[in-house]
C-alpha cells in the first residue's frame, strides 16, 4: 500500500491487503451476497422512507419491548451465520474420509467450529435469552420499563459491537483456531500469533460488558419495581428464573472478563498468566473459565424452564403445580451451578476425591431439575391440553431434554468420562441439552410472546412444521454422534481414516439438513404470519388466556404498558384478576413519566468496534482516539440531564379508549 | 403420541446399525476400559430406572390430558399435593445417592493414579510383577514414547505385552493434548510442564488405535498413533528389532523431532540420550536453558532474590516457535505468514501424496515419505511376530513386510483393527 513500511506500520498496524480473502470464491460471494442484502435493505428503507421511524422507535429507543425485540433479531440473524458453520462442518466430516480430504482444510475447517461455538453461545443463546427477558419481565411484574432504560439500549449495542466484531473476522482477517474457549497454551501469544485469537477477545469482551449490565439491570427491576402486591412467591415463574439467570450473570460475567484480560496481558504485554514457562500456568485458566462457563450453561437453561412453565400452565389451562418447589429448585440450582465447574475437566489429573466431589455435586443438580420436569408433568395431569405450537415445543423438549440430562449425569461419573470427555458423545450431550432445552424452550417462547410483541398470532400450520423439522433433525443430527462417541471418536477431528464410522456422520448431516429446513419453516412462519396479520390478529391483549400480567395489557401493549399500575392479590395475577370480574377502568388517567430515547448507546457501540478493531490489527493511534472518544462520550452523556418527558394524559386517554373500542367491537 | 410413534421408527434403523458397528467404548479389551465400560452401563440402567416412567408418563398425561378428550379429569386449581412433592424429589435423590455411591467408590478404584491391583476381573495382580514404566510426550502433531527400563524410544507405536500392569507418565511438549487408546482405558491430558499418570493393563493381543482427545492444532486430526497388545515374546522382538535398528535418539534428533509436523511414520530408536524425558517435562530439552526443577529447588530455598533476573533468559520456554523460526499451531493471519483464509497450509502440513499413514488401515501409504528433517527407520508394523527378522533400517518398504505377529499382517484394512 504504502512505499514507506514504517508508515503502513503505524498508520495500519499489522493491517494488510493480505487480511482480505479476495482469492477465496466462498467467502467473496458471502460478501458480495452480503453487500448485496445489505444494499437491498438499506435501500428498501429508503424507499419506504423507513429511516426516521427505524432510528427514533427503534435503535435510539430505551422502551424495554423494542429492546428485547431487537435481541432477538440479533439472535436470528446470527443464528444463520452459526448454522451455516455448523453446516459446513457436518458436509466436511460426511465427506472427509480415507483418501477424500473433504472441502476444508484444518486451517478453515478448526477457524469454524470455534466461530461455531463461539456464535451459537454469546450471540445466539445470549441474546435469545436476554431479549427474551427484557422484553416479558416489565411486563410480568406490571412495571412500565426497567430499572436503567439507558443501560439497557447500551448493553443491547455492546453484545451487537460484540458480534459485528466477530462477523468482521470472516471478510478481514480470520478467526481464532483453538477451540470456543481458546485454552491457553494454544490461545496464547507464541501458539496462536495473528489476530485470530485477538478478534475472539475483543468480540467476548464488549459483548461481556453490555451481557453484565444487562444482568445488573434485571436484577434492579426486578427487585425493585414489582407491581403492589407481588411479593417475591407471587412472582411469575419466567421472572423468577430470569432473576436466578442474572444473578449468576453478575457474579459470573466479571470472572469471564478477568480471565479475558488476564488472556489479552499474555498477548499484548507480555505477561505470564497463562504460558507454560516463567511461572505460567496453563490449567489456571481452564479452571477460571469454567467458572464462569458452568454457570453459563444454567444462565441459558434458567429462562427456557421459566418459559416451559409458564407455557405449561397456559396451555394445560391449570395451575403450575408445585409454584413453591418450582422456586426451590430454580434457587437450589443457581447455587449448585458454582459447584460443579471442575466436571469439565476430571481428565486433567485432579485426585479421585475433588474429582468424586464435583461429579457429585453435578448429579444433585438433577435432583432439581427432576423435580421440576415432575412439576411439569402434574401440571399436565388434570389439565385440559391445548397442543398450540409453544405446548407441541413443550413437550418435545421434555422427552429431549430428559435424555440429555440423562447422558449429562453419565457424564458426571468420573471414570466414565474419562472415555467420553472430548468425544462425540459429549458433543450430542450438550446438543441435546442446549437444543433441545434452550432453543427449544426460546422458540417456544418467541411463539408465545409473538402475538404480546406483534398483535397478531403467529401462523399454527408452519409453526409446527418448524418444530417437527427441528425435533427430528435434532435426533437425526445428534443420536449418531452418540453412537460415534461410543466408538472412541473424538471431536474437532477434520479427516478420518476408518471409512465404516462415515454412514454415522452422513445421517448427522442428513439431520441438519432437517433442521435447516426447521430454520427455513421459522422464517416462512414470520412472512406467512405477517402477510396474513389481519386474520391472526389479537384484539384482546390475551390471545392464550394466558395467567399473568404481560396479558393484562394490549397487543402490543401501549408505550408505558399500564396505564395504572395493577394491584396483585395472588400468583398468576391476571388469571385471578379474570376470575374475580376485574374491570379495565375507563377514566382517570393521568400523565405518563416515561424516559426519553437516546442515541449515545448506539455511539458507544460503534465507536467499541472501531476501538476493538484497532486493538485487534495493533493500530495504536487509532485505539487510543477510540479509547477517548469512549470515554468524552460516557462522561458527556452524564451531562445529558433530557433524560425523561411525559405522555401527556389526553394521549393515554385517547390510547386507552382506542383499546376499549376494540374490546367492544369484539364482544 | 406422533412423537412415540416417530421415534421407534427412528430408532428401528438404529438398532439395525448398531448391530454392524464397532463401539469400541463397548468392547474394549483392556481391564479398565471394562470396568469404565460397566459403570456406563450400571450407572445407565440406574438413570433410565427414572428416565423412563418419566418419557413415559409425559406421552401419556399429554396423550390423556388433550383438550379433546372431555371424559378426563380437569381440576384448573389442583396445584399442590405434598406426597407427590415428597416423591418427586425423594425419587431422583434416591437413584442420585446410589449413583453418588457408584460413583465415590468407582472413582477412587479407577483413579488412573492408582496403581492396578488386578490383571482383570478373574484375576489378581501377580505378586511380584513388575510393572512396564512407559513415558509418553505429545509433541506437535505426535507422540513419542519413551521406555526407560529398555532404554528405547518410538514415534506413534506403542507395544506392551498382555497382562502385564502399564504405567504411563505423560507430559507435552508445546500445547495441551490428551492420551487416549480407547480400547485400552480412559483418556488423561498430556500438558507441558506437567506429568499426568496412568495405570492400565491390555488383556488381549491385537492392535488398537489411539489418538489425542483435545484439540492442539493444526495436525491435530492426524495426531494418531498404534496401540499393540504382545505376548511377551512378542514384546521382547518388538525391543529387539528398535534396539536393532541403530538409531540413537540424541537430544538434537529430538529437538528436530519437535517440530511441527503431522502423518508421521511410525518410528523406532534404539537408544536414547540418557534423561532427555526428564528434560522434556522440566522444560529443558534445549542446550542452555535451566529446568524447571532446579528453579523450583532454588525457590524452595527461599528463593535467589534479584539475581533470579539472570536466570530469566534461561528459563523461557514458549518463545522457542519464534527462535527455530516454526509457525504457531494456531497461528492465524498477522502471526502466520500466509494471507487471510489462504489456501497454502499451515507448517508441518503435509500434502496427501506425501504423506505417510500412521493408522494401520488401507495401508500401501508407508512408502515415499520423503520429507525432511529427522530421519526415520523402521515402518514395520509392530509385532512383526517372533521372527526375529531384524529391522530394516532405511528401509522405505517396510509397510508391506509380512507379518504374522499377534498384531497380524501391516497394511490391516480397518476391519481387521481391534478398537
Amino acid at each position: 500500500m504504502f512505499s514507506n513500511p514504517d508508515l503502513q506500520k503505524l498508520l495500519f498496524g499489522r493491517l494488510t491487503l493480505d487480511a482480505v480473502p479476495l482469492h477465496e470464491p466462498i467467502l467473496l460471494i458471502t460478501f458480495a451476497m452480503v453487500g448485496l442484502g445489505g444494499l437491498a435493505v438499506l435501500g428498501g428503507l429508503t424507499y419506504f422512507r423507513l429511516w426516521g421511524p427505524l432510528w427514533r422507535d427503534w435503535f435510539t429507543s430505551v422502551d424495554h419491548k423494542k429492546i428485547g425485540i431487537m435481541y432477538i433479531v440479533l439472535a436470528l440473524v446470527m443464528l444463520l451465520r452459526g448454522f451455516a458453520d455448523a453446516l459446513m462442518m457436518r458436509a466436511q466430516q460426511a465427506m472427509a474420509f480415507g483418501p477424500n480430504e473433504g472441502y476444508l482444510p484444518p486451517h478453515h475447517y478448526d477457524q469454524i467450529f470455534t466461530a461455531h461455538g463461539v456464535i451459537m453461545i454469546f450471540f445466539v443463546a445470549m441474546p435469545l435469552v436476554t431479549g427474551l427477558m427484557n422484553f416479558v419481565v416489565p411486563l410480568q411484574i406490571g412495571a412500565r420499563d426497567v430499572a436503567f432504560p439507558f443501560l439497557n439500549n447500551f448493553s443491547f449495542w455492546m453484545t451487537v459491537a460484540g458480534a459485528v466484531t466477530v462477523m468482521a473476522s470472516l471478510f478481514v482477517g480470520e478467526f481464532a483456531r483453538t477451540g470456543w474457549l481458546a485454552y491457553p497454551p494454544l490461545s496464547g501469544p507464541a501458539m496462536s500469533p495473528g489476530v485470530g485469537v485477538d478478534y475472539y477477545i475483543w468480540a467476548l469482551q464488549i459483548a461481556g460488558i453490555g451481557t453484565l449490565l444487562s444482568g445488573i439491570n434485571l436484577i434492579a427491576t426486578i427487585v425493585k419495581m414489582r407491581a403492589p402486591g407481588m411479593g417475591m412467591m407471587r412472582m411469575p415463574i419466567f421472572t423468577w428464573t430470569a432473576l436466578c439467570t442474572n444473578i449468576l450473570i453478575v457474579a459470573a460475567f466479571p470472572i469471564l472478563t478477568a480471565v479475558l484480560a488476564m488472556l489479552s496481558l499474555d498477548r499484548y504485554v507480555g505477561t505470564h498468566f497463562f504460558s507454560n514457562d516463567l511461572g505460567g500456568n496453563p490449567m489456571m485458566y481452564v479452571n477460571l473459565i469454567w467458572i464462569w462457563g458452568h454457570p453459563e450453561v444454567y444462565i441459558l437453561i434458567l429462562p427456557a424452564f421459566g418459559v416451559f412453565s409458564e407455557i405449561t400452565a397456559t396451555f394445560s389451562r391449570k395451575r403450575l403445580f408445585g409454584y413453591a418447589s418450582m422456586v426451590y429448585a430454580t434457587v437450589v440450582i443457581t447455587i449448585l451451578s458454582y459447584l460443579v465447574w471442575l466436571h469439565h475437566f476430571f481428565t486433567m489429573g485432579s485426585g479421585a476425591s475433588v474429582n468424586s466431589f464435583f461429579g457429585i455435586t453435578t448429579m444433585i443438580i438433577s435432583i432439581p431439575t427432576g423435580a421440576k420436569i415432575f412439576n411439569w408433568l402434574f401440571t399436565m395431569y388434570k389439565g385440559r391440553i391445548d397442543f398450540d405450537v409453544p405446548m407441541l415445543w413443550t413437550i418435545g423438549f421434555m422427552v429431549t431434554f430428559t435424555v440429555g440430562g440423562m447422558t449429562g449425569v453419565l457424564l458426571a461419573v468420573p471414570p466414565a468420562d474419562f472415555v467420553l470427555h472430548n468425544s462425540l458423545f459429549l458433543i450430542a450431550h450438550f446438543h441435546n441439552v442446549i437444543i433441545g432445552g434452550v432453543l427449544f424452550g426460546m422458540l417456544a417462547g418467541i411463539t408465545y410472546w409473538f402475538p404480546k410483541a406483534f398483535g397478531y398470532k403467529l401462523d399454527a400450520f408452519w409453526g409446527k412444521m418448524s418444530f417437527w423439522f427441528w425435533l427430528t433433525g435434532f435426533w437425526f443430527a445428534f443420536m449418531p454422534l452418540y453412537v460415534l462417541g461410543l466408538m472412541g471418536v473424538t471431536r474437532r477431528v477434520q479427516h478420518f481414516d476408518d471409512p465404516s464410522l462415515q454412514i454415522w456422520f452422513v445421517i448427522a448431516a442428513f439431520g441438519a439438513f432437517l433442521i435447516l429446513l426447521g430454520i427455513a419453516s421459522f422464517i416462512v412462519t414470520l412472512v406467512v404470519s405477517f402477510l396474513k396479520r389481519e386474520e391472526l390478529r389479537d384484539l384482546t391483549g390475551d390471545p392464550w388466556n394466558g395467567r399473568t400480567l404481560e396479558w393484562a395489557t394490549s397487543s402490543p401493549p401501549p408505550d408505558y404498558n399500564f396505564a395504572f399500575t395493577p394491584v396483585v392479590h395472588d400468583h398468576d395475577a391476571w388469571w385471578d384478576m379474570k376470575k374475580r370480574g376485574y374491570v379495565r377502568p375507563l377514566s382517570g388517567f393521568q400523565k405518563i413519566h416515561m424516559p426519553r430515547g437516546t442515541a449515545t448507546g448506539l455511539i458507544l457501540g460503534v465507536i467499541s468496534i472501531v476501538f476493538s478493531f484497532a486493538m485487534i490489527w495493533y493500530i495504536w493511534w487509532l485505539a487510543a482516539l477510540t479509547f477517548v472518544a469512549l470515554t468524552v462520550v460516557t462522561i458527556g452523556h452524564t451531562f445529558n440531564y433530557a433524560r425523561d418527558f411525559y405522555i401527556p394524559a389526553d394521549e393515554v386517554v385517547r390510547t386507552e379508549n382506542a383499546r376499549t373500542a376494540l374490546l367492544a367491537e369484539r364482544v | 403420541m406422533t412423537v412415540k410413534i416417530l421415534r421407534t421408527l427412528l430408532l428401528l434403523p438404529v438398532f439395525g446399525l448398531l448391530s454392524g458397528c464397532n463401539m469400541v467404548l463397548m468392547q474394549p479389551s483392556g481391564d479398565i476400559a471394562t470396568r469404565q465400560r460397566d459403570l456406563i452401563l450400571a450407572s445407565t440402567g440406574l438413570m433410565l430406572l427414572i428416565i423412563i416412567p418419566v418419557i413415559v408418563a409425559t406421552l401419556f398425561f399429554a396423550w390423556r390430558y388433550r383438550e379433546s378428550n372431555k371424559e378426563a379429569a380437569y381440576d384448573p386449581d389442583w396445584h399442590h399435593s405434598t406426597h407427590l412433592e415428597v416423591l418427586i424429589w425423594s425419587a431422583p435423590l434416591v437413584i442420585v445417592i446410589a449413583l453418588g455411591a457408584l460413583t465415590w467408590i468407582s472413582t477412587h478404584t479407577l483413579d488412573p493414579y492408582r496403581p492396578l491391583s488386578r490383571l482383570d476381573a478373574s484375576r489378581p495382580l501377580p505378586k511380584d510383577v513388575k510393572p512396564l514404566v512407559v513415558e509418553v510426550v505429545a509433541l506437535d502433531w505426535k507422540w513419542l514414547f519413551f521406555y526407560p527400563d529398555q532404554g528405547i524410544a518410538t514415534v506413534n507405536e506403542i507395544a506392551a505385552p498382555v497382562d502385564v500392569p502399564i504405567t504411563f507418565k505423560i507430559t507435552a511438549a508445546t500445547v495441551m493434548n490428551s492420551f487416549f487408546i480407547p480400547a485400552l482405558a480412559g483418556q488423561i491430558y498430556a500438558m507441558p510442564g506437567m506429568e499426568t499418570k496412568l495405570h492400565a493393563v491390555i488383556n488381549k493381543p491385537g492392535m488398537f488405535e489411539g489418538m489425542s482427545a483435545n484439540y492442539s492444532g493444526s495436525g491435530f486430526s492426524r495426531m494418531n498413533f498404534r496401540f499393540v497388545g504382545l505376548d511377551q515374546a512378542g514384546f521382547d522382538d518388538w525391543v529387539a528389532k528398535a534396539k536393532a535398528g541403530n538409531k540413537p535418539l540424541s537430544r538434537e534428533a529430538y529437538l528436530e523431532l519437535e517440530r511441527p509436523s503431522e502423518r508421521e511414520p511410525v518410528t523406532f530408536y534404539s537408544s536414547v540420550a540418557p534423561g532427555l524425558y526428564g528434560q522434556v517435562l522440566n522444560m529443558c530439552a534445549v542446550p542452555g536453558k535451566m529446568c524447571m526443577h532446579e528453579m523450583m529447588a532454588i525457590d524452595a530455598k527461599g528463593g535467589a532474590g534479584k539475581d533470579s533476573q539472570a536466570n530469566r533468559a534461561r528459563l523461557e520456554y514458549d518463545n522457542r516457535y519464534a527462535e527455530r523460526g516454526d509457525e504457531g499451531n494456531a497461528a492465524t493471519v498477522g502471526g502466520s505468514g500466509r494471507s487471510s483464509h489462504s489456501p497454502e497450509q499451515p507448517q508441518g502440513m503435509k500434502p496427501k501424496s506425501t504423506a505417510p499413514e500412521v493408522k494401520p488401515h488401507s495401508g500401501s501409504e508407508h512408502s515415499g515419505h520423503d520429507h525432511s528433517g529427522h530421519a526415520h527407520g523402521d515402518a514395520a508394523p509392530a509385532g512383526d511376530g517372533p521372527k526375529g527378522d531384524g529391522p530394516k533400517s532405511g528401509e522405505t518398504k517396510s509397510g508391506e513386510t509380512k507379518s504374522d505377529g499377534p498384531g497380524g499382517a501391516d497394511p490391516v484394512a480397518p476391519g481387521q483393527l481391534n478398537k
